[in-house]
């Protein structure tokens, strides 16, 4: 990890910060911020590249993280989605998206009648405060989902 | 790649579920980030995960640059008999490292 990305900006930092702000600078790096990070439009046609036209539901699918995150570079989700997991009805596909990190989607859990549990738990980067949604697929091809809403105090260091 | 953890119960009874928990180090760089002097750092993920319970797949992960470094991934599995889980990682250069557990089943 880049050591500059934990620094604390100091009083320097600050004041060169304080000066520049009425330079076009300040005003510029806000205007490309949104091409880089994914709208949410994107997190939409991500999770419609995934479901393709069928109907997602809600309900069955829980995903937990936690509400108010300090630090953005490590989050731990985990997505549990009630199946018996038998070989006649279980969960075939858990997918991850985040509304705006650089890019929509986290990860993709494939998953079995041998997982015995349909339940997934990883670590991840939150790049500032948002939404994170979580589409399960059934092996009849039904589409559930829930989400969570996040506050980060601390952003995983995108910039530098 | 190197340095992984693998964590899975000493005892296993058959048919129980049981969780597995891995760990692998890896700076899992996003390519969204720029280095010191402003040059662009280049991507490179962890980005596929897969674990084998004597050869057959039992789960399997793809992962984006949104996974923090260092990815954490647990899951689970059913004790069907003792034997061998094969956990493979792959980064975005074709990279792949692959570590087993022995499992004793009771």
């Amino acid at each position: 990890m880049n050591p500059a990305c934990r620094r604390r900006p100091s009083r320097r930092d600050l004041l060169a910060a304080a000066a520049a702000l009425p330079a076009a600078g300040c005003l510029s790096a806000v205007a490309i911020r949104p091409a880089r990070a994914a709208v949410p439009e994107t997190m939409e046609a991500a999770i419609r590249e995934f479901a393709g036209e069928a109907a997602i539901r809600d309900g069955r699918v829980k995903l937990e993280i936690p509400a108010l995150v300090e630090n953005g570079n490590s989050v731990t989700l985990s997505v549990a989605v009630e199946s018996p997991m038998s070989a006649a009805d279980h969960v075939k596909t858990i997918a991850v998206f985040n509304e705006k990190n650089p890019q929509p989607n986290v990860a993709l859990f494939h998953l079995g009648p041998r997982s015995g549990r349909a339940r997934v738990e990883i670590r991840i980067r939150l790049a500032t405060s948002q939404k994170l949604v979580a589409v399960a697929r059934m092996s009849d091809g039904s589409l559930w989902q829930d989400s969570a809403d996040v506050i980060v105090t601390l952003a995983a260091c995108l910039e530098d | 790649m190197a340095g992984a953890l693998i964590n899975v119960p000493k005892e296993i009874k058959r048919g129980e579920t049981f969780e597995i928990k891995t760990l692998v180090r890896h700076p899992m760089e996003t390519g969204y980030r720029r280095g010191p002097s402003g040059e662009a750092i280049a991507r490179d993920i962890i980005n596929r995960f897969a674990c084998t319970y004597d050869g057959e797949e039992i789960f399997r992960a793809e992962l984006f640059p949104a996974v923090a470094a260092n990815p954490f991934i647990a899951f689970s599995t059913v004790a069907t008999q003792s034997g061998e889980l094969a956990f493979t990682w792959t980064d975005d250069a074709g990279h792949s490292q692959t570590e087993t557990v022995k499992i004793t089943v009771a």
